[in-house]
């Protein structure tokens, strides 16, 4: 039934009324794949015979397993008391016991993003807009306009794969298709990582134990390595230094910025990554730029910084609800990008100096390096030529 | 008509998440309505109204919510084909985590929000556990990492539900939820049905309005704390 659905038909819902339980007829599948592929058919006897296993147990507060190898043969060695009292039946504890288990396995599977079109709609006039917009793994494109343009709404199009049923009709494709209307409709499904200026950590952990449940969370072969190259990302990008062991609500506004980039570049599994206002929270953005590219993410960026904005491969320049123009830099802009690259570097020097408790006195040209040849003065690491920052 | 059930933890976000999708749907033509269940009091029916949409209120005092729930929602629903709604959702707090008001064959929806911390997956009970929808809110002020962890945690919890993020106050992700609204099942039998979870065995003194404290006032069905002695060295 769902396969003969038309995915750009904005009046067909998704696939629901499927079972007696409910289950989206392919969400029921899968979840019936998973529990097959790990043997835990509710309805059979579950294995009971590994740490996962034990975790379990040891998570909904329930007696550990001793020589037990499956789950009926730990039930039935339970009390009469605990059977009738605990609130948990055989059926239930081997339906739970399979979710648990279920849940790495449906994080695994991450798609893999070969290209991302938008197929153009119409401004906030029903005037058709100009452009379709194609990106690619490694693009970096900046979005500028002012408030209330459209920014926003052509984000929230990517984020929610609008299918021509949005405000402004646009459509988007995934590897050239429209994407499968069930994964619109569900959390997992979702290509898109976010980064705005309005996010806080909110958890009561340390960084390595938060990066470490992260990483548990994405069934990493590797959790440990995986978790300690994201601190150290996040350690060079942020102004000021902080330790694993710091807690995630006493980072400053940049520090926990370098650490939201750095987890969304090596630890999300989402391939895009939509990022709104990263200027104001010192944080080294060209460096935070260059993480995206090498993880071959597709970069969205809202901004009007004048350094980020050349950095990106294009910049769309939205009005009026539709994208109006389309600016590639040309090479003088690409001479200033490096200016001003120069012109960033001078004046996280002087942030640091007053971070140290230092004076500022010395006269304007020695102390900014205007009108000296900055470029020449702090060579350019070959890791910030705009050519490492994707192009079309 | 279609029901569903909409359960979730106070201030979890379940009010302004139900008036986003349903407006949606109004501006489609469907004619919705919302059955609101609380205990002790609730301002909501100003928000719905507002919003033209039928309300209806019901307090459960001294009841257990859940009880008074499922002893009244048929009145309700037949309330709802009265009005000739397409569709009426109903709406309650889950307050001891204890039960859950979900009906097999009608669609059932969860929400939490971000900021009840990621350890909420795992201490909410049926209410989440044998939900159809799982909706997270509040995704816009934490972290992408915080809300992946997040999803993460509610699916080994509940591996076949829709998780979806929904932000009451921008709207984001509700005209899905609409979308899931629209598609749930028309006119599914309730009278003869069944809860998709059991509520509470206990019937002791104090549901009766006891207030004393002390063995001599403790009658029915009572269940004791097991403490293990320390042992003294």
């Amino acid at each position: 039934m769902s396969d003969a659905r038309n995915p750009c038909d904005p009046s067909v819902g998704p696939p629901l009324a499927g079972g007696p339980q409910l289950i989206g007829e392919t969400a029921g599948r899968q979840a019936a794949a998973l529990q097959e592929s790990a043997g835990l058919r509710p309805s059979n006897d579950s294995p009971l015979n590994d740490s996962r296993c034990d975790e379990f147990l040891l998570l909904n507060r329930l007696p550990a397993r001793a020589a037990h190898r499956t789950l009926r043969a730990w039930w039935d060695a339970q009390t009469w008391d605990f059977r009738t009292e605990s609130g948990w039946d055989y059926e239930r504890l081997a339906e739970g016991l399979a979710a648990f288990l279920s849940a790495n396995e449906a994080v695994a599977g991450v798609p893999l993003l070969r290209s991302l079109e938008v197929r153009r709609g119409r401004d906030k006039d029903g005037q058709p807009e100009k452009f379709d917009l194609f990106f690619k793994p490694g693009d970096v494109v900046c979005l500028v306009g002012p408030t209330g343009a459209g920014k926003s709404r052509l984000l929230a199009d990517i984020e929610c794969l609008a299918q021509g049923d949005t405000p402004t009709g646009r459509t988007v494709l995934l590897d050239g298709c429209a994407p499968d209307p069930d994964s619109r409709f569900t959390g997992e499904g979702k290509i898109v990582a976010q980064i705005t200026q309005n996010m806080n950590f909110v958890m009561d952990l340390a960084v390595a134990e938060f990066l470490r449940m992260h990483a548990e969370s994405r069934a990493l072969a590797a959790p440990e390595a995986a978790m300690q190259r994201v601190l150290e990302a996040a350690i060079r990008m942020a102004g000021e230094p902080f330790g694993p062991e710091t807690p995630l609500t006493q980072l400053s506004g940049g520090q926990s910025r370098a650490l939201m980039i750095a987890d969304a570049a090596f630890l999300s599994p989402k391939p895009v990554v939509l990022i709104d206002e990263i200027e104001n929270a010192g944080v080294d953005r060209t460096r935070a730029l260059e993480f995206f590219v090498d993880q071959g993410k597709i970069v969205l960026l809202s901004t009007h910084d004048p350094l980020l904005a050349l950095s990106g491969a294009r910049r769309l320049v939205i009005r009026n609800g539709a994208v109006q123009m389309v600016i590639e830099p040309s090479p003088q802009e690409e001479a200033n990008r490096l200016h001003l690259a120069a012109l960033d570097r001078r004046l996280a020097g002087l942030r640091e100096r007053i971070r140290l408790g230092g004076r500022l006195d010395e006269p304007w040209e020695t102390l900014l390096g205007v009108g000296t040849n900055a470029i020449e003065q702090q060579p350019l690491s070959p890791g910030t030529s705009r050519a490492n920052l994707g192009s079309q | 008509m279609k029901l569903v059930t909409v359960a979730g933890p106070p201030s979890s976000g379940k009010t302004a998440v139900i008036l986003k999708a349903l407006a949606h749907l109004q501006r489609e033509g469907r004619r919705v309505g919302v059955v609101k269940f609380d205990c002790l009091s609730s301002h909501d029916a100003d928000l719905f109204r507002t919003a033209d949409i039928p309300v209806i209120t019901g307090l459960s005092g001294n009841f257990c919510p859940d009880h008074y729930f499922i002893t009244n929602i048929e009145d309700c629903a037949a309330w709802g084909r009265r009005l000739d709604l397409d569709l009426l959702v109903s709406e309650s707090a889950g307050l001891c985590n204890r039960c859950a008001p979900h009906i097999r064959g009608h669609l059932a929806v969860c929400v939490l929000d971000h900021l009840a911390g990621v350890h909420t997956p795992r201490k909410i009970g049926p209410m989440l556990k044998t939900a159809d929808v799982v909706l997270v809110t509040k995704g816009d002020i934490v972290s992408q990492a915080e809300r992946e962890v997040f999803a993460f945690r509610v699916r080994q919890v509940n591996a076949r539900a829709r998780l979806l993020f929904v932000n009451g106050i921008t709207g984001q992700g509700s005209w899905e939820l609409s979308r899931l609204f629209d598609g749930a099942p028309d006119d599914a039998p309730l009278t003869g049905g069944r809860l998709r979870f059991s509520v509470p065995a206990a019937v002791c003194s104090y549901c009766l309005g006891e207030t004393e404290i002390g063995e001599d006032h403790q009658h029915g069905t009572v269940r004791k704390i097991q403490i293990e002695e320390a042992s003294r060295v």
